[in-house]
């Protein structure tokens, strides 16, 4: 009787006795397959339009790629990590820009309301209008594709973190405040020394959206400018060559993926069991 | 604990005299046009009217009410935070309005800095007060104080990592550390479950005993207050709450709670205690009724 319950009370034995995370992974190997299994299949019996590449054509050139990313043949012909540095020059280049002037403009605004309500009308209107189409204006004022990359990347750089860092300033617990008053804390000291700290977890957070869409804007902005990873995709367009074009999309994914993760740490660095 | 003692009686305590006169506190309304418009409008609200206190120096003052009836009010008044509509805090003499380094205070929820471990909490509030100390003699103090409140090894370590006791250890310890003359605390146990509560309430007698100071303790339960007390404030039910009666408890020093009830006196005190707050919160539950 006994016997009997136990032997049904037994686990079951779960697909290969494999953990949650196995399994994610195992499913994430038989979708990657049969992906590319498809994409073979269907460029063999020409089900797609012939300038479409197969899988392992594909595979092939994004090796190529991969293996030497650091030839230099002149402008139009470099690789893809020469590319990639300078698309990752530019973005970092503006986002620094950028957030230095969002951090210190959002420390103002969230610091003072009436600071805070004469600017939000500016803020308002520029933020939801897309970076690209500041681009001509860059353009125009500084005759330079590199200077008008680093224009176009600082203003994209700046909404999110400007918005994030007003946002932590101003909702500071006022707890924090309290203890700094009472100790009779000067103004300058509560601010870097409790104010700042607090905010942090929500500065970084807006760093990080920031960098994302930077990354984002870049290839759209080298598009229309030249050099860096944007202008190489638009070039082996204009080449037919859509292998590269693939193993462009899926570095810059790996790219921005890489970024993200590493605020997301510094984020973490910064947060000390609060929620952030 | 050595080091401490010898650094505690190296501190100059001043003792200091506390005086209250005919605080009042009206939360103003909502009335303004805007808010007649949304409907949102409310009365002006009259939290605590004429309190006249005195605490003598090296005294310790409990405030027991019922809940809501102003206490936190009052002592966020006398820390300096809120401004009282009528009335004056003088400190030995010297009117005082804003908040000031001579009245250190101890906050329910702690209010720890979670981006600074232990020491660093300490130490910013000691830096704060002490901007031109000698960083050695700095380090000692926030050692000493750590020490004190039994937080050793526990230096390095962020809020997040500490238990609520003892993180009320750390907030016992910033406030002590930097020497204030009064000590305020509004309700510093409340979230702490009752062994813990007991246990920092014996800590607290500890303390005391060492390092005497002007002490203002909110607390709504009688045997923390007769404990630790050397007078007892009632203060009425709100709105307009005021003082009914101060009871003084005269058991001598240092205390045992396991003896506590033996003391001459204490069920009369406890009993009036009792009677006190049960009838102030009966008659604030049934006006909350017949609303
Ligand atoms: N900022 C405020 N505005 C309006 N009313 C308040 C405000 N703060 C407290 N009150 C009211 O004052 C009364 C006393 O509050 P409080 O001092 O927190 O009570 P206690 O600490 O004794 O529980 C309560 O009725 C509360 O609703
Ligand atoms: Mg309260």
């Amino acid at each position: 009787m006994t016997n009997e319950v136990l032997r049904f009370a037994k686990p079951k034995a779960r697909l290969f006795m494999l953990n949650t995370d196995q399994r994610a992974f195992l499913l994430f190997f038989v979708i990657l397959l049969v992906f590319l299994g498809l994409w073979e299949l269907g460029a063999n019996l020409k089900l797609f339009l012939p300038i479409m590449p197969s899988a392992s054509q594909t595979m092939i050139d994004f090796w190529f790629w991969i293996s030497n990313p650091f030839f230099d043949n002149g402008p139009n012909d470099q690789g893809i990590g020469l590319l990639l540095l300078t698309s990752l020059r530019r973005v970092l280049g503006g986002f620094a820009i950028g957030s230095a002037i969002a951090i210190p403009l959002g420390v103002l605004i969230g610091l003072s309301p009436v600071v805070s309500r004469a600017v939000d009308p500016f803020i308002q209107i520029l933020r939801p209008v897309s970076p690209l189409a500041w681009l001509p204006l860059g353009l125009a004022l500084m005759r330079d594709s590199e200077k008008t990359a680093l224009f176009v990347i600082a203003i994209t750089s700046i909404w999110p973190t400007l918005n994030n860092t007003k946002f932590g300033v101003s909702n500071v617990d006022p707890a924090y405040l309290n203890v700094a008053r009472t100790l009779g804390a000067s103004r300058w000291r509560t601010i870097t020394k409790v104010i700042l700290p607090a905010a942090a977890p929500s500065i970084v957070s807006g760093l990080r959206i920031s960098l994302g869409i930077a990354w984002l804007v870049i290839v759209a902005a080298e598009i229309l400018l030249s050099g860096g990873i944007g202008y190489f995709v638009w070039n082996e367009w204009n080449n037919l060559k859509i292998t590269s074009i693939i193993t462009a999309i899926l570095i810059v994914g790996l790219v921005g993926l890489l970024m993200d993760r590493l605020f997301g740490l510094l984020q973490h660095w910064v947060s000390f069991g609060q929620r952030s | 604990m050595h080091s401490s003692n010898m650094m505690l009686s190296s501190t100059k305590v001043v003792a200091a005299h506390l005086s209250l006169h005919n605080i009042s506190k009206v939360f103003p309304g909502r009335t303004s046009p805007v808010d007649k418009l949304l409907r949102r409008t409310s009365k002006p609200f009259v939290a605590i009217a004429d309190i006249d206190l005195e605490v003598l120096p090296n005294t310790f003052v409990s405030i027991i009410g019922p809940s809501g009836c102003g206490k936190s009010t009052l002592l966020n008044i006398i820390a300096g935070l809120s401004q009282p509509t009528t009335g004056a805090i003088t400190i030995n003499g010297q009117l005082v309005s804003a908040p000031g380094p001579d009245r250190g205070v101890i906050f329910q929820n702690y209010a720890l800095m979670p981006w600074m471990t232990v020491a660093e909490n300490i130490q910013f509030a000691v830096e704060t007060v002490y901007p031109s100390m000698a960083i050695a003699q700095r380090q000692s103090i926030v050692q000493d104080y750590i020490g004190l409140v039994g937080l050793r090894g526990a230096e390095t370590k962020h809020p997040h990592e500490l238990s609520g006791g003892m993180k009320q250890r750390v907030g016992i310890a910033r406030a002590l550390a930097i020497n204030p003359q009064i000590l305020l605390m509004d309700e510093p146990f409340g979230a702490l479950d009752a062994l813990t509560r007991g246990f920092l309430q014996d800590e607290i007698e500890r303390i005391w005993e060492q390092e005497r100071k002007s002490v203002i303790l909110i607390t709504h339960s009688i045997e923390e207050a007769l404990l630790l007390s050397d007078r007892i404030v009632m203060m009425t039910r709100g709105p307009a709450a005021h003082i009914a009666q101060v009871l003084d408890v005269p058991f001598p020093r240092p205390r045992r709670r396991e003896e506590l009830d033996q003391y001459p006196g204490y069920h009369t005190l406890k009993a009036a205690m009792e009677q006190h707050l049960s009838y102030e919160t009966r008659v604030v539950e049934e006006s909350r009724i017949l609303k």
